[in-house]
């Protein structure tokens, strides 16, 4: 799983490393590290932002790693959506009901519509919308596709879709690799 | 064989740069005979072409009204039929009897007609092989680009993953005019129009039949399969909207009709597809661009015209030299 956790360290040579430690040891990826000293500060501690890979089962161990360290998390989110796809429709998306579109997909539980933006034409001229799925895995957006291509088919929408996307950065592993 | 003789059939756009092209280049390939749809003309030791499209132009005939393309494919002297009227998708006629014709004859076929080759072509590769010569059909594909000769002698021993790219120049016009332009899609198609680039009736491309079609020669030619245009998965462009293009360049990308050959799964599909702006296959105007996938070579990408006169004719021309190197003195 990927988390993005904020931690508060005391301002003094070698407290960053201190908190990033704990993270390697238990096998973490670090994706991104963001400290900031704020100049109006005088706590005298330092707010560090990072982005990691980590088991879930592991997390609880780090944390408590982390509090024996004498690292504070302020705050840690489960980053749940890694994979987006987004495709854009046209149609009559508002005469065929668009919040229903987005219920049909989101309670498919494989992936969720992040974002639309939709343009409105003249009357009576189909519409069109860009739609962000979201999803923590590729399995879930192939999901949603097809339940999103079902749902075209029925209300005479169009999909355009990415070229490069699902089912498409496939390798079928007959490559041929050399060692030398 | 030091001059290769040719018979040509259908002397409209691509008939008359072909002819003009053997008449200026010292190719080595003479025309021993001509048809349009109401004349036809035969001279055993080689026509003079000047004269010939002289005629045409101003009678509208090329020749005699006593002969007929069926006279030509039966009495003349030539070792190679060029076949270049137009296409019709849904019986490949008169040019599949025209082929068919010539072959039993024991002649050479280069053709420009997407019909015959998308419905027939393995009963016509076996009836060229048992009559022991060449039927060659580059032109069919993306017109000046050579893709034909590249997959299936270029990247032989490679294994072919995919096909996909922009096959109909129309369509790539319309849609490039309403990404740079921001012109609507009934803009775009009249200014399409206007310059001959769409027919009068420009269903086939629009629709995305023509880019199907060209799908299903390369799967049935370069791939061995055995598909027909059923078998295409096809959404045209015909509900494009400007907003749609309008919310892809928002995003840095734009909208191309994209054909696709996933050779795993034989699968063939046509429909407009997002694409970075900076994609190597978001080529302008009326160009076509097709990328191979394979396994020892990785991606080979090839863009050029997808039509024209003599972009058309050179693909005819890169046959007819294939056919006068490989297959020459034998008749
Ligand atoms: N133009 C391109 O860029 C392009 C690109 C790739 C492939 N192609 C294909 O190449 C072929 C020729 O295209 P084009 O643009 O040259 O077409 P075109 O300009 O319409 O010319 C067609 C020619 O065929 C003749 N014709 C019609 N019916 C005939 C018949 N039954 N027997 C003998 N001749 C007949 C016509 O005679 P009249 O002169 O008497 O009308 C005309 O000379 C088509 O199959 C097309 O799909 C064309």
């Amino acid at each position: 799983m990927q988390i993005s956790m904020k931690l508060e360290v005391t301002d003094s040579p070698g407290q960053l490393v201190k908190a990033l430690k704990p993270i390697s040891d238990l096998g973490g990826n670090i994706r991104s590290v963001i400290h900031e000293r704020d100049p109006l500060s005088t706590s005298g501690t330092l707010d560090v932002e990072i982005t990691l890979d980590i088991q879930r089962q592991k997390l609880e161990q780090l944390k408590e790693e982390l509090k024996k360290s004498d690292v504070s998390i302020v705050r840690i989110d489960e980053e749940r959506y890694l994979i987006r796809k987004s495709v854009i429709l046209i149609g009559h998306l508002i005469h065929t009901d668009m919040s229903d579109t987005v219920e049909q997909i989101d309670a498919t539980g494989s992936a969720e519509v992040g974002e639309l933006s939709m343009i409105m034409p003249a009357i009576n001229e189909p519409t069109s919308a860009k739609m962000i799925l979201k999803s923590d895995s590729i399995q879930g957006i192939t999901e949603a596709m097809i339940k999103l291509r079902e749902i075209a088919k029925e209300k005479n929408l169009l999909i355009v879709e990415p070229l490069e996307g699902e089912g498409f950065n496939f390798d079928s592993g007959d490559n041929i690799t050399w060692t030398d | 064989m030091d001059r290769l003789k040719i018979a040509i059939l259908g002397f409209g756009s691509v008939g008359k740069g072909l002819a003009k092209i053997i008449a200026d280049k010292n190719l080595g390939i003479i025309i021993t005979a001509i048809a349009d749809s109401k004349s036809g003309i035969i001279d055993n030791k080689g026509l003079n072409v000047a004269k010939v499209l002289l005629a045409k132009k101003k009678t509208g005939l090329c020749g005699d009204t006593s002969i007929t393309p069926q006279k030509i494919i039966e009495t003349a002297e030539y070792d190679v039929l060029v076949e270049v009227t137009p296409t019709n998708a849904a019986t490949g006629q008169p040019a599949l009897d025209y082929i068919k014709a010539a072959l039993s004859r024991g002649k050479n076929v280069v053709t420009s007609n997407k019909g015959p080759i998308a419905l027939e072509f393995k009963s016509l590769q076996k009836m060229a092989d048992e009559n022991n010569c060449l039927l060659k059909y580059e032109a069919t594909v993306c017109g000046a680009i050579p893709i034909i000769h590249a997959l299936q002698h270029g990247l032989a021993g490679n294994k072919i993953k995919k096909i996909y790219g922009v096959f109909n120049g129309t369509c790539n016009y319309i849609l490039t005019r309403m990404s740079d332009e921001k012109l609507t899609y009934k803009q775009a198609l009249l200014e399409a129009r206007e310059l001959g680039y769409a027919e009068s009736d420009p269903t086939y491309d629009i629709k995305g039949i023509d880019a199907a079609i060209k799908l299903v020669i390369l799967a049935n030619t370069v791939l061995g399969f055995d598909k027909t245009l059923d078998d295409v998965e096809i959404t045209g462009i015909d509900n494009m909207s400007s907003d749609a293009i309008g919310l892809a360049l928002e995003d840095g990308k734009t909208i191309r009709l994209i054909g696709e050959i996933d050779a795993e799964r034989e699968t063939l599909s046509v429909a407009p597809r997002i694409l970075p702006k900076n994609h190597i296959l978001v080529v302008k105007d009326t160009l076509n661009a097709v990328t191979a996938r394979t396994d020892l070579a990785g991606d080979v990408t090839l863009i050029g015209k997808g039509a024209g006169s003599f972009e058309t004719a050179s693909a005819i021309i890169s046959d007819l030299l294939y056919i006068k190197e490989n297959h020459g003195g034998r008749n």
